[in-house]
């Protein structure tokens, strides 16, 4: 299929894969699937978790084989049986996750995966006359600690530009950035496309992919469902090829009376002293969530959002009870049990092994945040615990997210991110708490799941309860919030009311600038 | 060549399940080689270690007499490892349950009556959980390594009792020996069948834990606690179990139940305090405990199972005149190899030529996202 695509194609393919197919036991993440990569072009690879994005990816930089196909390198066939092997082949990747130790500087990272003897301080000044070069600053001797996740991914990305490369692979680079920090990412890969380079550049932002991509290979469930040049696309008529059916917008009508709704989650001059070396200290954080409304706290990954979960969910308890008020009543030297008893319901950003126990199954799960406040249905006398309630209950909320599954009450683990996350989302929902606190409720979340859960607090909120959404995903933030404040450095703005809020704005206070935070800080003193 | 441990995507159920069994009969193989290089013959060896001893209905008696303190203290320990919480120190605990509980017979032999045995059984059990509150104390406030205190704190337990029965508690007309007074009647432990063997109550104590600990773990909210701070203890701190709580829980139910164990030894099968009360059932424990596959029925069938080795070590030493540290070897033997079964099953071993692991640096880098999406 995309070799007579790659046939129509004005220029030469640098690199082409052939039917690749991997096989995970009875699962084929990637079903003969094609891709054409032409010489100097920003190609897109496009799919939903869990469509085979990550698989293929991994083949073509040799950290995975193949079950079958072949990959061709500039016409000829190769194998590409190691990460070193497409090194040296001139494959560079820029991954999700970074790989990167904390307490090197930058150069000392870098040397580290270059691996050829050179000294620091050539790595150091090679690192910084490239960095110039592309514009993106860097000091090779800063602590990598120290560093922002924007600084972070532009040593990664330095640390594949040095080792030249012809195509670079680019996982979900925007997903850490502020939108003014992507626009600088582009223009970088911009210039690399006029030296000739090619691009790899997967992305579930259709609006950055049809921005600067020239053409786009769509995944669903492993396999190639289309091509197009994404530029004649509309970001719907994208996801509809992504997802397969028509994706659900949210809806979200205005919330009324807000103003004299009462307050149930306010947080008052919270601070906090970092726990570790690279935490970030909290500094006197307002926010009130009233009933009815949906705030969202935007940010930089790293800026102390973790912090801040971890101190409302009171996993970590304040010094000061007032700091943490929820309903009215002081939470701060409470528990997390006992501001769960008080209404209060969470959702942490990590899934597995914070959110839900890996190995445990779902009822198991639910009996996980539940055992408390759902005292008398789940445990009987004696501590005994009703596992036939506690099932059913499981089963009740499967049925109300739509969680797939392949058994009854599989092992968390067992599910793919979205599904857990619709199941622990649920497990909350299913409550009806009076207020609920998110932390990234669809990160990593295909879209129609995402819909879902989004579509579930609006309602929540409209209900009567007090919802706080934490998310680094802007786009999300302005489908679901009714104001927006934004973290920065372990400080929070004052929220924008979502009438008043852009993304310029948005963007400019996640990169520092805080306009009215002077005037916010001031009514705290 | 260089061996590498590959983490398996999927563990096998039914592997899991037969390891013990597999370790066994390794460990029957290695036994068989260890009597060949010793001279003797394996088939008649084995045949005085594991069957002999057990051929009659006193002897039974005398096995349930060394299983009873195993499976009670393995049962305790089952708990704090499955909490991932690493008691070591149940010799030191057994200890102080076996001292404390002495208390009454040895300072107040006057006090005599129906009340006398529950009392020492709850002083041992007060003196195992006291013992066992030194570790966690000491890891919940200044995080030490439980690990390397509660064994620490077994030489002071050793040493402390051999003191005690030297000096302050020794019988003043025991010539010399250094061993408290004999118990009085009314605190010796009952035996179960008096006309059948020597078994006493210590057994029964044994069995009521085990199925007491199995309910806890595997119907109780507290089991269910105890199994996610094991397993994931962020999740467990979501969940609003507290971890230093749990610390305490564990160390004190397992001092508990290895004094428990003390005090019945001491109590049923001694008779009186000696410098040395355990044959080292504090440690044997740990490997009833694994080979239990920590799960409070599997430990009774283990520590029967290790009780043999006692028994059965006691034997070729008179029939065969081999030491009786052969025993310690089939113990160590058996822990060995359920340990190394149990590894297999959650890693494969990969080999890896010289020649091949230059190319090969950058791939382990990459090694781990390949098992995540594998899994």
């Amino acid at each position: 299929m995309g070799g007579t695509v790659s046939a129509n194609h004005d220029r030469a393919n640098l690199l082409e894969g052939r039917g690749l197919t991997k096989i995970f036991g009875t699962l084929t993440a990637c079903d003969h699937i094609d891709l054409n990569i032409a010489k100097g072009e920003i190609h897109a690879l496009l799919g939903e978790n869990g469509a085979g994005k990550s698989t293929l990816v991994k083949m073509l930089f040799g950290s995975l084989e193949p079950n079958s196909g072949e990959i061709f390198w500039d016409g000829k066939p190769v194998k590409i049986t190691s990460p070193g092997v497409a090194k040296k082949l001139g494959i560079g990747m820029v991954f999700q996750h970074f790989s990167l130790f904390e307490a090197l500087t930058a150069a000392e990272n870098i040397a580290l995966s270059l691996n050829d003897g050179s000294p620091i301080s050539t790595i150091a000044a090679k690192a910084r006359a490239l960095s110039f070069s592309y514009g993106l600053p860097l000091d090779p001797d800063s602590l990598v600690g120290d560093l922002s996740v924007g600084e972070r991914q532009r040593i990664e990305i330095i640390r594949c530009l040095l080792q030249t490369p012809q195509l670079i692979i680019l996982d979900e680079p925007t997903s850490v950035l502020t939108p003014q920090e992507a626009d600088k990412l582009f223009e970088t890969l911009e210039r690399l496309r006029s030296e000739g380079k090619s691009i790899l550049y997967i992305s579930h932002r259709l609006e950055e992919v049809k921005r600067i991509c020239d053409r786009a290979t769509v995944l669903r469930h492993g396999k190639v469902v289309g091509h197009c040049n994404p530029r004649e696309e509309t970001a719907a008529s994208l996801a509809r090829m992504m997802v397969g059916s028509e994706v659900k917008a949210v809806v979200r009508a205005p919330a009324e009376g807000i103003e004299t709704a009462s307050a149930l989650l306010e947080i008052r001059g919270l601070s906090r002293k970092p726990a570790t070396p690279f935490a970030i200290p909290l500094k006197n954080i307002n926010l009130t969530v009233r009933a009815g409304e949906v705030i969202g706290i935007a940010g930089v990954a790293g800026n102390g959002q973790g912090e801040l979960f971890e101190s409302v969910s009171g996993e970590v308890l304040q010094q000061d009870a007032g700091s943490v008020r929820i309903r009215g009543k002081d939470a701060g030297a409470f528990s997390i049990t006992g501001r769960r008893l008080m209404g209060a319901a969470f959702v942490p950003e990590e899934r597995l092994g914070h959110g839900a126990a890996p190995r445990m199954k779902l009822s198991e799960n639910l009996l996980l945040s539940r055992h408390a406040t759902d005292g008398k249905a789940f445990v009987g006398s004696g501590g005994m615990v009703k596992n036939g309630s506690v099932y059913s209950a499981a089963q009740r909320i499967i049925t109300a997210m739509d969680v797939r599954k392949s058994a009854p009450d599989p092992e968390a683990a067992a599910l793919s991110g979205g599904n857990l996350q619709k199941f622990i989302v649920g497990r909350e929902l299913d409550r009806k708490p009076s207020v609920m606190i998110v932390n990234q409720p669809t990160w990593g979340v295909d879209a129609g799941a995402a819909a879902h859960i989004r579509q579930a607090l609006i309602e929540l909120a409209r209900s009567g309860s007090a919802v706080l959404v934490i998310s680094q995903d802007l786009d999300e933030l302005f489908e679901l919030s009714d104001a927006i404040a934004v973290m920065h450095n372990g400080e929070l703005s004052k929220p924008l009311p979502i009438a008043e809020a852009t993304f310029e704005k948005i963007g400019l206070l996640m990169g520092g600038a805080e306009p009215g935070h002077a005037e916010h800080g001031m009514e705290v003193a | 060549m260089r061996i590498e441990l590959v983490k398996r995507p999927q563990r096998s159920a039914l592997f899991s399940m037969l390891s013990p069994f597999i370790a066994f009969a390794l460990t029957i193989i290695a036994g068989a080689i260890m009597f060949a290089l010793l001279g003797v013959n394996p088939l008649n060896a084995f045949e005085i270690y594991f069957v002999e001893p057990i051929s009659q209905v006193w002897q039974l008696h005398e096995l349930a007499i060394k299983a009873a303190p195993l499976i009670l203290i393995a049962v305790g320990l089952s708990v704090c490892y499955k909490a991932n919480i690493w008691n070591i120190g149940a010799e030191g605990q057994f200890i102080f349950g076996a001292i404390f509980g002495s208390i009454i017979p040895v300072l107040f032999p006057q006090f005599e009556g129906p009340l006398v045995i529950p009392l020492m059984l709850l002083l041992g059990m007060v003196g195992g959980a006291f013992y066992a509150s030194i570790p966690a104390l000491l890891k919940t406030r200044f995080s030490t390594n439980e690990i390397l205190t509660s064994l620490m704190l077994v030489y002071v337990a050793q040493l402390f009792l051999d003191w005690l029965v030297r000096g302050p508690w020794r019988d003043p007309q025991g010539h010399g020996f250094p061993q408290t007074i004999q118990f009085g009647d009314s605190a010796v432990l009952p035996e179960l069948m008096p006309d059948a063997g020597r078994a006493n109550w210590g057994f029964v104590f044994a069995l009521v834990a085990a199925v007491l600990i199995w309910l806890m773990m595997s119907r109780m909210l507290k089991g269910f606690e105890v199994r996610v701070l094991g397993s994931s203890p962020r999740a467990g701190r979501f969940a609003g179990f507290g971890f230093n709580k749990m610390v305490f829980f564990t160390f004190l139910l397992s001092g508990a139940l290895a004094g428990l164990a003390g005090i019945s030894e001491v109590s049923g099968a001694i008779g009186q305090l000696q410098p040395v009360i355990s044959p080292g059932y504090g440690f044997t424990a740990i490997i009833v405990a694994f080979l239990g596959r920590l799960n409070p029925l599997g430990i009774v069938a283990a520590g029967l199972v290790l009780a043999l080795t006692y028994l059965g070590g006691e034997a070729v030493q008179s029939a065969l005149g081999i030491s009786d540290k052969v025993a310690r070897v089939f113990q160590g033997m058996l822990l060995f190899f359920v340990l190394g079964c149990d590894t297999l099953i959650h890693y494969r071993i990969r080999l890896i030529g010289m020649a091949l692991t230059k190319a090969n640096g950058t791939a382990k880098l990459e090694a781990a996202p390949k098992l995540e999406e594998a899994r």
